[in-house]
Formats: structure tokens, sequence, C-alpha cells
């Protein structure tokens, strides 16, 4: 157990050491995202009372475009110098890696929202009408859901031809209830019509059924060569 | 099985005969909706055989993770393809019963949209098999099979509260059944199962043929370098 944990934070330290210095999935995360918000706004009219009721689907599809970006080049920096081959022939455990690389793709996503929903607020003249810190928890549940099965995804597409593209083709579709469920919380909360227990409880189960996927597939998919 | 297949392939044809029949000419026509009532014939028994496909392949897919064996995955892979045609069939036949019926091609019910969702998890799922070409697709493409059936109940509860809270105007159906639109609609099942365990069974063996000559090749290239 203690040597999941190290090597979990080594990897963990590692990856956003490598991240600090060159700052490139932040950078493009950032940028395009910021794109998506300016081009939505075009799209619709962000001043109109219409918006508080589609802001939650906006937000979110531009954090799923943009976690993408963050995702595709989770692996394949170690892919390089057959990083990766190294690990698999290691006695390190597979879930150790994984769960390093969710971590830290879920730690570049929130720090995403937690730049661009204040911007997000101000383009659109947002204000929660309904408990706001329930957005909260609705922003951890749903990176999570987002991260854990895009990492293994992205993991799985590293063996397809051209796995850029192939990495949303399988994530969206069973991101969909996931999806779903986080639009419909934030468009809840910040309609402030009616409760969002039921898809935050939603959220969670998604959260915990395919964690538990992962962690007992990702073995597999590491090993198959 | 060889020589059994023509057979079956001779009395699908037969029984299909028969089902078109008896659900153009012998089903009473409905009283509200007309003629255009008998593409339920058609639309429900392909929905069936889908999901029972969709089925297969999740077992196909499980027996392939744990026992590692080549047939389970071309059961997965054929069972798969043949699901998404008949998937596609239904997505395709109710639009043009909901028009004349509902007054709209399309509507975000329940049941429309678990299948539309199913439809696009399983298209991936052929999209990934298309993509990869090592020699680990099988187990890549079995792990994603159990992670579209894991989120089939999570859809299933996201659109069901969904459509609770948002309740639509139009939802068809209700209500019981003749028994002899019943009897109809079961020999039409009975009809599309048959001729997709027909396709499956002929799908099935040329993957396997396909399989033996992309081995051969590749035996037959090694050998060429090592003379």
């Amino acid at each position: 157990m203690s040597s999941l944990r190290s090597i979990t934070l080594a990897t963990l330290t590692k990856d956003i050491r490598l991240e600090w210095r060159s700052r490139d999935a932040i950078n493009s995360m950032l940028f395009f995202s910021l794109l998506v918000v300016v081009i939505f706004s075009f799209s619709f009219d962000p001043n109109a009372e219409e918006s508080r009721e589609i802001a939650g689907g906006l937000i979110w599809v531009a954090f799923l475009f943009a976690a993408v970006v963050a995702l595709n080049q989770t692996w394949a920096r170690e892919l390089r110098n057959q990083v990766l081959d190294a690990y698999r022939v290691s006695p390190a455990p597979a879930n150790a890696l994984f769960v390093a690389k969710a971590l830290g793709n879920f730690i570049l996503v929130t720090l995403l929202e937690a730049v661009m929903a204040p911007l997000f607020m101000i383009f659109y003249n947002l204000r929660a009408l309904g408990p706001a810190w329930q957005l909260i928890p609705v922003a951890i549940l749903g990176t999570w859901a987002l991260v854990v099965n895009g990492t293994f995804f992205a993991a799985m597409s590293l063996r397809t031809r051209s796995r850029e593209i192939m990495l949303p083709l399988l994530l969206f579709p069973i991101s969909i209830p996931a999806v779903q469920s986080m639009v419909e919380a934030t468009r809840i909360i910040l309609a402030g019509d009616g409760s969002a227990r039921f898809w935050i409880v939603l959220l969670l189960t998604y959260d915990v059924v395919f964690t538990t996927a992962c962690l007992a597939l990702f073995e597999t998919i590491l090993q198959a060569e | 099985m060889k020589r059994a297949f023509p057979i079956l392939a001779v009395l699908t044809a037969l029984l299909l005969t028969y089902s078109t029949y008896q659900a153009l000419v012998v089903a009473p026509t409905e009283r509200t909706m007309g003629d255009v009532q008998r593409i339920f014939y058609y639309h429900v028994p392909s929905a069936w055989t889908a999901f029972l496909l969709f089925v297969v392949n999740l077992v196909a897919s499980v027996i392939y993770l744990t026992r590692k064996s080549a047939k389970a995955d071309a059961v997965a892979l054929v069972s798969a393809e043949v699901g998404v045609v008949f998937c596609t069939v239904v997505l395709v036949t109710g639009p043009i019963w909901a028009r004349p019926v509902w007054g709209i091609w399309w509507t975000w019910d329940l049941r429309l949209t678990l299948t539309l969702v199913l439809w696009l998890i399983y298209v991936s799922y052929l999209v990934l098999r298309r993509f990869s070409d090592s020699s680990q697709t099988p187990k890549l493409a079995a792990v994603l099979a159990i992670f579209g059936a894991l989120d089939v109940p999570l859809v299933y509860f996201s659109i069901w509260f969904f459509r609770t809270q948002h309740p639509q105007p139009v939802i068809g159906g209700g209500g019981s059944l003749d028994p002899r639109m019943l009897h109809v609609l079961l020999i039409n099942w009975l009809a599309f199962s048959c001729l997709a365990f027909v396709v499956c069974c002929w799908r099935y063996r040329l993957e396997l043929l396909h399989r033996e000559v992309e081995e051969m090749e590749s035996l037959e290239a090694l050998r060429g370098v090592t003379q």
C-alpha cells in the first residue's frame, strides 16, 4: 500500500513538474476554452435572461472540449524514449500509474475551471439563484467523471491509428450521462429551480462505477501491446 | 454447420416471407393510425433483436477477457456489427412512423434517447475496432464493451429523471395490444431473430476465414524473410 502511494506520488510530482516547466497543456487549454466562450457568446445572446438556462450546457461543453486537449497528451509524453515500456516491465503496480495520471489531469482541469468559471460568470452576467456552494461538489464530481474515463480511454487509444481523434470518439458516448448530470445540476443551481440532489447523486454513482471499472481493467490495457 | 447453413437460410427466407405477409395483410388495421401502424412489426422486432445482440456482445466480451478465446472475440465483433445494423433499422423506422402519428420526427423520449445512445456507444466500439490494428484490438474492444454496458443503466436513470421532470405530451403506445397483433409481432420477432442469426453465422465464418488468411499471409511473409 505504501509503495502504491509513493509511486503514485512520485509519478504525479514528475508530471506536475514537467507541466510547470513547459506549461504547454494548461496554456493551450486556457486559450482554447476562452475561444469557445467567445464563439459561444456570438452564437447565443449572452445577455438574455435565457442565458441562465443554457449557461450550464455551454460551460461544461467548453470544459469537456478543453479537457480533451489535456487528456490527449497524458500518455504521449511516456511514449518517447519508451518510458511506457519501461513502466510495463517494472514491478510497480499499474494502478499507481493510472491514479497518478488521472489526478494530474484532475488538477489541470480544475485549475482551468477555477480560472474560466469567473470569466464565464462575467461574460454571461451569471449569478446563482440557487445554493451556489453546490456548484463545488458538481464541479469536483463532474471533473473527475470526465478525467477518470478520459485518462483510461487515452491509454486505450494509444494503440490506434490517429489517436488524437480516437479519444473523443470513445469518451463522448460513454460520458453522456455524466455530461447530462453536470449540465442539469448547474442549470438547476443557476436558475434556482428545485433541488439538484438527484443529479449530484447520479454523478457520484457514475464516478464510483467508472473509477472501479478503470482500476479493475487498467492493468489489462497497460499490458496490451 | 457448413451443411446446415443453406437449410437454415432457406427456412429463414420462408419464415420472413410468411411474417411479412402476416404483417402486411393478415394483421388487423389499427383504428386510429391506419396502415402506418404496420411499421410496428418491423420496428419493435428489430429493437428486440438489436438489444439481444448487444447482450450477446457483452457476454462474448467477458468470456474473451476471462478465457482469451479468439472465437469469443469473433462472436463479439459479429454481434456488435449486426446489432448496429438492426439498431439503425430501429432509428430509421421510428421517425417514419412518428411523423404521421405524433406529428414530429423525433422526441427526446426515454426509449428513443436510450436507443440512440446505445447506437452511439456501439458505433464507437466498431470505430475502435476499425482504427486499431494491433493484435490487442480484441482486448481493447472487450474492455470498451464492458464500459458501454456499465453506462446503459446510468443513461437510463439520467433520461428517466429528466423526462419525468419534463413530461412530454406525446408518448405513444400505452393501452393493450390486440392478441392478433401480438401474434404477428411475435412471428416477426422470430423471423428477425432467425435473420440476425443467419447473418451472424455467415459473418462469423467470414471473420474466421479472414483471420486465417491474415495469419497465412504473415507466415508467408516471415518465410520470405528467413529464406
